[in-house]
């Protein structure tokens, strides 16, 4: 395994001569959002944060896909996790989100039959191995994922496998962002938008927000010296007056995108609106299987009994506000008190890219 | 490793529920396969219990149970890592190893060619150790109660009169001194795991230590702390200590012994080093003016020759591990949360 491609863009030197140009193109207070919980993490795990000047803020967006799963559809999951005939499968960091009473793991330990994967394709092995039940897999994202689970499905289709299928909580950037900006109190001075997830959309989209909220978005990757030039790139508009999309994440981003991956989204999904947990129904901000992969969508193959098709009604958890940027995780009353990573009560305190799990380790460092 | 022990299985090659009944099969079992590995005066008393004489002192027990998913993997297989497991736990009280006791839990159906195999790797590691294997029993249960096979181990060890040894004895200016590359084992068995598909060279880190601690107890008399890093790894081990002692304690991201293929399969599989179990590597706590001693005794052992201080104790109170990042600024290292891995051990 060949390491220095990580090392690279780790390197102190580069880090130093970033943050040293950072401090000498601030001037004015900004406060800039990353939208990707990757991000976050990242931020919070490289100290991204304490290098920078003061003026600069970060603020920490709504690209969390676990965090803003819905309480009814991890409500729904549990149902169809619950159910003799089905095995059901995801990724790890599902495990622990809380639904209205219980959460994958304890539901796990009381005998469902849920399996943790490493990737979509390893239920497709599921499936065909066990004819007699049915697979379904948590297909849980944003652009970056959603492509992956599609042509997962694409596969289990072309062998004929009837027993598979998706249980899908997929969100799409550009609508919350969007929501962001249209919120008449807004603090965003700039955004940092998700590389990956242009690395499959491209960057067509973005140009439209920038140019009609006037605010500068920078394509940025996920390893350090990435972060800051993405930082340094967007302070250096904003100083300038000028709201541009920019590419600061060339070596994976093209303008374009990945076209086949947007092939098998126009082709397999159709634009829904959807709920982010803790901020609410924001339009046409989800992809759902459109009509030809019906028969492939958990959530109509097993018809909740149970939970309403309205939003959930709102938890104690305020990450809602904190992921459109008008508050912090101390603000919240609960944090690090009775909610930490231990006993979540929201979801951005179970995923390890959720902003409050980021924000309780620096809490106890200081 | 090949296996020479020529035992011949002419009338059975499979474990059966009958090997657990206490009759006949289970009276061929312990003739052919765990009597001609542990035989020693002790075992040969063939009694309910065993009878051993013992100097008074201090004494440490313990006890492990192993379940790790495959049972052969490379470096090792649950028979090795069964016995280390115990005699590290013992040795990190301080003691010397001298007993272990050894409970199987078979699957019927297990091939009894794979149970010689484990049997002879832990006849291999108790030699090593130097310890006596002195009691031992085995249940079967039906084809799918179990998974192949589950070990458990108990062992007892004599404490030096003089040496104490204690999570809670880390104190403000000690140094914390690592004696080998974190994170070998978690991703030697991850790597066996077909799901994942990557492959490594590398060999699970499996090993007594009770060599290395003993010299270090008896040649440097105030050792404060001594723990082997396996579930949870560096991270929650020293998270506990940072909790017994009441100390803070602080790691130098720079100095950690992560070798290029646990850090890159962490990378890819989103882990932190600090978080995967090992299997044979060493924590030390004790007094900075010894660190130099220290590290120098644990570098001539096989297993310790990348001893290094990795991290040092601050003042008291807090209770928290931290870590100067490689950029000068610090982060926390939290106790691991729920499981980053399951059956490792």
């Amino acid at each position: 395994m060949e390491l220095k491609y990580t090392e690279d863009f780790r390197n102190n030197d580069r880090v130093r001569t970033l943050v040293n140009a950072i401090h000498k193109e601030t001037v004015h207070a900004w406060k800039i959002m990353e939208i990707c919980g990757g991000q976050t993490h990242a931020i919070a795990r490289f100290g991204i944060e304490e290098m920078l000047p003061s003026e600069i803020k970060l603020l920490h967006g709504p690209g969390c896909p676990v965090c803003v799963t819905p309480i009814r559809i991890i409500d729904h999951v549990l149902e169809i996790a619950k159910r003799p005939e089905v095995i059901f499968t995801s990724f790890g960091d599902m495990m622990r989100v809380p639904g209205s009473e219980s959460d994958l793991l304890k539901t796990k330990a009381a005998g469902a039959d849920i399996r943790i994967l490493y990737s979509p394709s390893d239920a497709i092995a599921i499936a065909s191995e066990n004819p007699e039940k049915e697979i379904v897999f948590f297909a849980v994202g944003f652009e970056t994922t959603a492509p992956v689970y599609l042509a997962t499905l694409k596969e289990a289709k072309r062998r004929n496998l009837k027993n598979f299928s998706l249980l899908t909580s997929l969100f799409t950037v550009p609508p919350a962002i969007d929501m962001i900006l249209r919120q008449p109190d807004h603090q965003v001075s700039g955004f940092l938008t998700a590389g990956h997830v242009c690395a499959v959309t491209g960057c067509g989209a973005y140009r439209t927000l920038a140019a009609e909220y006037n605010r500068p978005m920078v394509v940025t990757g996920f390893e350090p010296t990435d972060l800051l030039y993405g930082i340094y790139k967007c302070v250096c508009q904003l100083e300038r007056g000028i709201a541009q999309v920019e590419n600061a994440y060339k070596r994976v981003v093209s303008d374009t995108g990945n076209p086949e991956a947007i092939q098998l989204m126009e082709e397999m999904t159709v634009p829904v609106d959807m709920e982010w947990r803790g901020i609410g129904v924001i339009p046409a901000s989800g992809l759902s299987l459109n009509k030809r992969h019906e028969e492939f969508d958990a959530g109509k193959k097993f018809p909740s009994k149970h939970i309403p098709k309205t939003a959930s009604a709102t938890d104690v958890c305020i990450a809602g506000d904190i992921m459109k940027g008008n508050k912090q995780p101390s603000d919240c009353v609960y944090f690090g008190t009775t909610c930490n990573p231990e006993h979540p009560s929201g979801a951005p305190m179970v995923s390890s890219e959720g902003v409050c799990s980021a924000y309780f380790k620096k809490m106890i460092i200081a | 490793m090949e296996i020479t022990c020529p035992v011949s299985f002419t009338d059975f090659d499979r474990v059966l529920l009958g090997h657990g009944s206490g009759g006949k099969l289970s009276r061929r079992l312990i003739d052919t396969i765990f009597y001609p590995a542990f035989k020693n005066e002790w075992l040969e008393q063939n009694h309910d219990g065993c009878v051993f004489p013992m100097n008074a002192g201090k004494l440490a027990c313990s006890t492990d149970s192993f379940v790790v998913d495959p049972i052969f993997f490379p470096g090792g297989n649950i028979g090795d890592l069964a016995v280390n497991g115990t005699v590290n736990d013992l040795a990190c009280c301080g003691a010397d190893p001298m007993f272990l006791t050894v409970g199987f839990i078979l699957e019927e159906g297990l091939p009894l060619s794979d149970l010689q195999k484990i049997v002879y790797a832990m006849k291999i590691a108790a030699e090593k150790a130097d310890v006596r294997i002195i009691a031992g029993d085995t249940k079967v249960v039906a084809h799918g109660q179990c998974d192949k096979l589950f070990i458990n181990t108990s062992g007892i060890g004599a404490v030096p009169p003089d040496v104490c040894i204690s999570p809670s004895k880390a104190e403000p200016g000690d140094v914390v001194i690592c004696s080998g590359n974190i994170g070998v084992h978690g991703i030697t068995i991850l790597s066996t795991r077909e799901s994942l598909g990557f492959e490594t060279t590398l060999e699970s880190d499996t090993a007594s230590l009770n060599k290395m601690t003993s010299k270090l107890v008896k040649t440097i008399t105030d050792v404060h702390v001594l723990r082997d890093p396996t579930r949870g790894g560096v991270g929650t081990t020293l998270n506990e200590i940072a909790e017994a002692s009441k100390v803070k304690i602080e790691l130098d991201e720079a100095r950690l012994p992560v070798p290029d293929a646990v850090r890159a399969a962490s990378e890819i599989l989103g882990l932190d080093p600090l978080y995967i179990a090992n299997e044979g590597i060493l924590l030390v706590i004790l007094p900075e003016k010894h660190a130099g001693e220290a590290v120098a005794l644990l570098q001539q052992f096989s297993e310790g020759r990348q001893t290094c201080v990795i991290g040092r104790v601050l003042e008291p109170g807090g209770a928290s591990v931290s870590m100067k990042t490689i950029y000068g600024n610090h982060r926390i290292v939290t106790m691991l949360t729920g499981e980053q891995l399951p059956r490792i051990c």
